[in-house]
């Protein structure tokens, strides 16, 4: 393998705190150095990044990939091509598949599969409980061996406040996270938009935003009872942000993540009972987005994951109460996330830091990072250059997007998984 | 255009002139059914389909007759809904209907959105029959025109809607419609069937028959289903209508010209005492359903004109 020289990049690595414009050489399929005065070593492929912005490999600690189970609407390999293209090169895969991932060997085979795409390195959530059905605990012990970065029970919340409570003591002697989807399921039941004035109006059945808070508070409370550690999934509510950020002041073991519809749109996108827009949690009241902003710049939350569900058009081609909830997020991560820089709310190192060196971090992952003698998982970007989002030209299988005909501003000029290019 | 729109979806968004024509135009069908000259002819060639995915005999047989009357060939289509084949055979159908090049498509359909979505989908002018929880916008009209004609306005009224407002298309769309058109609207009802963002809409809240009655010309009541009682928003049946039961005792809050409505069919016992609903000094029930024939057909009449525009 030939040697690559990334030259006048502006480089930039959370975990190291590096933000200078030089040249990163790779080796071996390893970061070999970086700096201003790297000599050019003889043969390198050069490539020239003046005005770009070099960055370790997106890792993204929440997403699904149709395997096993469903792959009529993602396979391994096409949420590979997405992930690549969106300058992804670690996805932590969620458990509830089909079957779940509650057996050691599924965990392994997932970890394989993601070796065998030569793009992307899969972190497998464990289950939670057994099939994902909240009612038995799963043997995270033996999941935590076979490579089990963390445990969840993916869409499906815990609602056992007694089993949560004893998995989240068990767990902590693995060292591993509890990651709760916190929405309170007899108050979600039947619910298929926030309650409140746009649910009123289309006469969609509601979920009241406080189904999200009363879990918080609740998971929060049994983390501190039994010393485990936490992680909210996708926070979306005002409430539940305020929750986690005075737990943290207060000590507690806790770590949380959104997605970008959360800080992207307000409910508002639902619009004429459209779909695509239909996720869980729902999307929120504007006062909530906002809220969302503010967690994302005061380190309240501490990372930014895809929460990629694919879906094929028949998944979403119902009555909005009927269809499918969920939405691709592969290939929109990195622009999405960037707007929040252009809009002044993130510093494009906070940005980069909530989608490398923090989740990896959560998931105790050795990725995210330009440290010298990492694995060269890089992503090179332009931070100003247009595109357009279009619902069925995604690179994937998944066209699911919530942000169909969203102009974004920002996007992924090359990908390399250990130091081979990926997506150009 | 009087009415600028290609389908009848929803009442909300309509403005005020649009709504105003279709009422007006409406009145005309009253007299020509009265005297039996109908246009037959307006609608010759012309295919309504009706088509149901919940069960109903008012408003298909309602729209039938429309239909019928102004010399379309109607069909009805009936589709049982089942929870396991869900909206499926909702798109299957409308990939149906559009090889069958149907021109008026009635759709009811439990699901809020459901008209939407196979607006988007068939060729033909789609007018909503009922969608969830969503809205009903020829009831809307045909109570409408049930009360101007009685009142001689709507501007001005006072409205009360009692009952499972919360499940309720036919309050949404009578909401939307009776304040466009300058009426006072208030809903009244037990707080689990009231959203509590409905004041959003525009209108006030009361749990209490004789605070939410008073000073009301006109008394809307509302279906209540036997389910709520199973869901845990309401205890029972008889201590419903022990409350929100509308007898001569709780019409006696309202004026002592209030009128009485009704969408039907009704529980009798459970939200209208049979006193009440049969009195024919009192009740507009009865007249709701011929307001109905001629609403639907003021309805198939102007989208067809528009559709015909369109094609």
């Amino acid at each position: 393998m030939t040697d690559i020289l990334f030259t006048q990049a502006r480089l930039i690595d959370p975990a190291s705190a590096t933000d200078l414009v030089g040249n990163l050489l790779v080796r071996d399929g390893k970061i070999l150095d970086l700096g201003n005065n790297l000599g050019i070593p003889e043969g390198a492929t050069i490539i020239e990044a003046r005005d770009l912005v070099l960055v370790p490999g997106l890792v993204d600690m929440r997403a699904a990939v149709g395997e096993p189970g469903f792959e009529y609407r993602e396979t391994i390999k096409s949420a590979a091509t997405a992930a690549s293209a969106g300058g992804i090169t670690s996805l932590a895969v969620l458990p509830d598949s089909k079957p779940a991932i509650d057996d050691p060997a599924l965990a392994r085979l997932l970890r394989a599969r993601g070796e065998e795409t030569g793009a992307i390195t899969i972190y497998p959530y464990g289950a939670l409980t057994r099939g994902c059905e909240g009612d038995e605990m799963a043997e995270l012990g033996l999941l935590r061996e076979a490579g089990a970065v963390a445990f969840t029970d993916g869409r499906r919340a815990l609602a056992d406040a007694r089993l949560m409570r004893r998995i989240l003591a068990y767990a902590r002697h693995f060292g591993a996270r509890i990651v709760q989807h916190p929405e309170d399921p007899s108050l979600a039941a039947g619910g298929s938009a926030t309650e409140g004035e746009l649910a009123t109006r289309l006469g969609l059945p509601g979920i009241p935003a406080a189904a999200e808070a009363i879990m918080v508070a609740r998971d929060l409370r049994l983390a501190q009872l039994s010393s485990g550690a936490i992680h909210f999934a996708h926070v979306s509510t005002a409430e539940s942000i305020e929750l986690i950020r005075r737990a943290k002041h207060d000590g507690i073991n806790v770590t949380c993540d959104t997605a970008p519809p959360y800080f992207d749109l307000n409910e508002t996108a639902i619009g004429d009972f459209r779909s695509y827009a239909k996720l869980s949690p729902p999307l929120r009241p504007e006062s909530d987005r906002l809220a969302v902003v503010a967690g994302l710049a005061d380190g309240t939350i501490d990372a930014v994951a895809s929460d990629h569900q694919p879906r094929d058009a028949d998944d979403k081609r119902y009555p909005f109460a009927q269809a499918s909830a969920g939405g691709a997020g592969l290939s929109t991560l990195l622009g999405v996330t960037l707007a929040q820089v252009h809009s002044g709310s993130l510093t494009l190192d906070q940005a980069i830091a909530l989608l490398t060196h923090n989740p990896a971090k959560v998931l105790g992952v050795d990725a995210g990072t330009l440290a010298i003698g990492a694995k060269a998982d890089l992503c090179l970007f332009h931070p100003t250059r247009v595109w357009q989002v279009e619902a069925g030209k995604l690179p994937g299988k998944a066209q699911n997007t919530p942000f169909d005909g969203r102009a974004m501003e920002g996007s992924v000029i090359g990908t390399w998984k250990n130091g081979r290019r990926v997506f150009a | 255009m009087s009415y600028p729109h290609r389908h009848l979806l929803a009442i909300e968004g309509l403005y005020p002139p649009a709504i105003q024509h279709l009422l007006d135009l409406a009145e005309n069908y009253v007299s020509l059914n009265r005297t039996g000259k109908t246009q037959r002819d307006l609608l010759r060639g012309r295919t309504l389909i009706n088509l149901f995915f919940e069960d109903s005999t008012r408003t298909r047989t309602s729209f039938e007759l429309a239909g019928k009357r102004l010399g379309a060939d109607v069909i009805n289509m009936s589709v049982a809904s089942s929870s396991v084949n869900k909206g499926e055979t909702l798109l299957d159908t409308a990939a149906t209907l559009n090889a069958m090049h149907c021109d008026l498509l009635v759709v009811r359909h439990g699901q809020s959105g459901a008209a939407n979505l196979l607006a988007q989908k068939v060729g033909a002018c789609v007018i909503n029959a009922g969608d969830g929880a969503h809205e009903h916008p020829t009831q809307a009209l045909l109570d409408a025109l049930t009360i101007r004609r009685h009142k001689g306005k709507l501007q001005g009224l006072q409205i009360a809607i009692c009952g499972d407002v919360a499940h309720s298309r036919v309050a949404r769309s009578n909401i939307h419609l009776l304040s466009a058109m300058g009426a006072r609207v208030r809903v009244v009802g037990p707080p689990t069937l009231i959203p509590g963002p409905i004041t959003r809409l525009g209108v006030e809240v009361s749990y209490d028959m004789r605070e939410g009655l008073a000073g009301a010309d006109i008394v809307m009541m509302l279906r209540l289903q036997r389910e709520r009682m199973s869901s845990g928003l309401i205890p029972s049946a008889r201590e419903y209508f022990r409350f929100w039961g509308l007898d001569h005792e709780k019409l006696a809050f309202a004026k002592p010209d209030a009128l009485v409505m009704h969408p039907g069919p009704m529980n009798r016992g459970v939200e209208i005492d049979s006193a009440v609903a049969d009195d024919p000094v009192r009740s507009l029930i009865a007249e709701q359903v011929e307001m109905g024939v001629a609403v639907r057909m003021a309805v198939l009449d102007t989208l067809a004109r528009n559709g015909a525009r369109h094609d």
